[in-house]
């Protein structure tokens, strides 16, 4: 049976001055991919970084629900440790840190338990060969040196490696090729299940051949102002975003949850 | 693990356990000729080194403090008792060694550390060294590895031939004293060709308030010879101004290579002001592995003087300043010949108002034709407060040199924090992943005792940093 795991209702946010949601209502339950669309500027990263805890985005209105409790005020890691997981769109590199180490300590850190050394190793190679990328990776240092299409790699892996019960991929398709980004969309595939769920952030459609959401929202300035299913994204790759207008929101169904 | 709110607050009972001082022989405060004959007189040494520390002395009495660099203003010199030697005699077997100085070395895992087949342990109680020994395979190829004041006495005619000649008391005020009242340390003679494939280990360490050390290291490789010394320093904390003025002279001969690594964790009240020179015939190696962590203030710039064609000199560096701390480091490369290489590479970190600075010298002279230098230091400053800069000199008598310089300040990225925090690492294993990652590159240089020791070390300095 469907959960419910993230409620959104009328988020409202700003970085320094400048606003930048202007009242997000959205309702994400276990087995559903969501996407979300919209042009550039319109805060589609923002949303992202406001649900993971970006410690510059402050929330002035409105309420972020994980599992039914409010985590407007939770720290970055404490939300990972709830489940939440964020793909980045510009993944930081951390030179002298292997993939191997760093995601035996986020895994640490995510269950609560010890990983022995060999135990993950297994775990590690298993995700790696799910996933189509090379051992050889877990001994490089974290993204350094690693092309965009590695990196977006890198980000799937270790989703596969920490099992989120919420992962928000943020443009994780864009700067990839045609093949890139089928083994990247494919590896999502593999990872969604019925006790999971996805945000995907794209404005491309070709990553939404592989994976089939049940809702496609529309975000333009600050604010979701339709949402449907896979017609609307090929809708708006044909007709582009001009006739969506923040004062003509249409109503979607969380809102009336708030 | 402990939560710890300052830095000051790390448990140092492990290197702070004092003993009761027991010393058969105490300086007067201050130097004068008198005091000077009464130690050369005290260490049975002949006529010449008298004369040295003598004329040592007038050189270090005319010379100003540096105006550079750190401010050494609190540093009172005259309070500085200049010798002090434990009450006990060179010792060969462990069993003989006081209970009292053992218990000091047993904490610092100084007997482990010879279990552990190092070749020879040469560990320094303030001013004299109570205990050595070597392995006998290397005595019988001819490796000699002794104090010095035992050195002076057996090879006289080699220790007359190197002793302060690479670095004279002419050079600055502190190498003066250090002439005038420099003692123990190690001898180590590598025989032509002989190659010591175990590192070998030296262990310095104060125990008395106001004494300085003045520990001299000797170290001669012929022709074709290799050797690992590594030097470790660690030292109980006191109120009174400490003084560390130790010489390292290191002649690499022909074809010869000579590892040399360092990590210092002075107590935070010390002056660690020392001098390391290292000086490589045709086609030797010199690498100096250096890791700078404690006293108040370090002033070091390790030198390798490129003497003959196609010498080779590494040096890899990592310094730690956090608050209440000016480290002042970096290394000097003299190319004086055609063909010769250099890599230096180091790692400076500031923390809680914290300053690491990188100060170097890279000189080639004018028949340094073909000569290649790299130099790459990076600072990390892990908030505002701190500071760290990059200070590189390039003195060049010639164009046909091949030089690679690369520097980068900066501070620890609140993105990076924050992606590894996404992975639900807490603040403070996020901060201690970047700085362990920035100075991987030197801790894979180190031994592998020394790498746990300098990730441990960073894990303490950085923990309660947060908040």
């Amino acid at each position: 049976m469907n959960k419910k795991l993230l409620n959104v209702c009328n988020l409202k946010s700003k970085v320094e001055a400048e606003k930048i949601l202007q009242g997000i209502n959205l309702e994400v339950e276990t087995g559903e991919i969501h996407v979300i669309m919209g042009p550039n500027g319109s805060g589609k990263s923002t949303l992202a970084n406001v649900l993971m805890g970006h410690p510059e985005h402050e929330i002035t209105d409105g309420k972020v629900e994980f599992e039914g409790e409010n985590i407007n005020d939770l720290a970055v890691d404490k939300r990972a440790k709830k489940g939440i997981f964020l793909s980045f769109q510009y993944p930081q590199e951390i030179p002298g840190v292997t993939v191997e180490n760093f995601l035996r300590t986020a895994k640490t850190a995510v269950t609560g338990e010890n990983q022995s050394i060999f135990d993950f190793k297994f775990l590690l190679e298993d995700k790696m060969k799910l996933l189509d990328i090379d051992q050889s990776y877990a001994d490089r240092y974290l993204n350094k040196g690693f092309s965009g299409g590695e990196k977006k790699k890198n980000e799937i892996l270790q989703m596969a490696v920490l099992e989120p019960k919420l992962a928000i991929l943020d443009e994780t398709d864009s700067g990839l090729d045609v093949d890139a980004t089928r083994t990247v969309a494919e590896g999502i595939k593999k990872l969604a299940s019925d006790d999971n769920a996805m945000i995907i952030i794209t404005h491309h459609n070709q990553i939404l051949d592989y994976l089939q959401p049940d809702y496609v929202h529309v975000l333009v300035d600050g604010k979701i102002v339709k949402t449907g299913d896979m017609d609307l994204a090929r809708e708006i790759e044909k007709e582009g975003y001009a006739a969506y207008k923040p004062e003509k929101v249409e109503d979607y169904k969380s809102a009336k949850n708030c | 693990m402990s939560e710890k709110t300052q830095v000051e607050d790390i448990d140092r009972s492990l290197h702070d356990t004092k003993n009761e001082n027991k010393y058969r022989y105490k300086s007067e405060k201050g130097l004068t000729p008198e005091v000077i004959k009464d130690i050369s007189r005290e260490k049975d040494e002949p006529q010449w080194m008298t004369d040295f520390r003598l004329k040592s002395l007038e050189i270090y009495q005319q010379k100003e403090i540096p105006d550079w660099g750190a401010d050494l203003s609190d540093l009172n010199l005259d309070e500085i008792i200049a010798y002090i030697r434990p009450d006990a005699d060179l010792q060969s077997d462990w069993d003989e060694v006081p209970e009292e100085i053992k218990n000091t070395f047993d904490s610092l895992g100084i007997p482990e550390a010879e279990k552990k087949s190092l070749a020879g342990v040469g560990a320094q109680y303030d001013s004299e060294v109570v205990y050595h020994n070597l392995k006998e395979e290397l005595v019988e190829q001819g490796v000699i590895y002794m104090d010095m004041e035992n050195a002076i006495k057996e090879y006289e005619d080699v220790v007359k031939e190197h002793f302060m000649q690479l670095i004279t008391p002419n050079d600055h005020k502190f190498s003066a004293l250090h002439g005038a009242v420099w003692s123990g340390g190690s001898f180590v003679y590598v025989p032509a060709g002989v190659k010591v494939d175990i590192p070998l280990q030296s262990y310095f360490r104060f125990n008395a308030p106001g004494a300085g050390q003045f520990e001299h290291t000797l170290i001669i490789l012929e022709e074709g010879a290799e050797a690992h010394f590594i030097e470790g320093c660690s030292a109980p904390q006191y109120s009174i101004n400490n003084l560390h003025a130790g010489a390292v002279e290191l002649f690499v001969g022909e074809n010869a290579s000579l590892r040399y690594s360092t990590i210092e964790n002075w107590s935070r009240n010390m002056y660690n002001l020392n001098t390391k020179r290292a000086l490589v015939e045709e086609d030797g190696v010199i690498e100096w592995v250096s890791g700078s962590f404690g006293s108040k203030v370090s002033m070091l710039y390790p030198m390798s003087i490129l003497k003959g064609k196609g010498a080779r000199a590494e040096f890899t560096g990592v310094t730690f300043a956090a608050e209440g701390q000016y480290l002042d480091t970096g290394a000097q490369v003299i190319h004086a010949a055609p063909h010769t290489t250099s890599t230096v590479n180091t790692r400076s970190i500031a923390k809680g108002g914290g300053k690491a600075y990188y100060r170097g010298l890279l000189k080639a002279t004018e028949n340094a034709h073909h000569a290649k230098a790299t130099v790459s230091c990076e600072s990390l400053m892990l908030d505002n407060d701190s500071v760290s800069d990059t200070l590189p000199i390039m003195k060049l008598e010639t164009d046909d040199i091949d030089i690679g310089h690369e520097a980068k300040v900066g501070r620890i990225s609140e993105e990076s924090i924050y992606y590894l925090m996404s992975r639900g690492i807490d603040e403070e294993e996020a901060k201690a992943m970047i700085v362990r990652g920035f100075v991987e590159p030197i801790a894979k240089e180190l031994p592998l005792e020394y790498a746990v020791e300098l990730n441990n070390l960073i894990s303490l300095e950085l923990e309660g940093t947060i908040g």
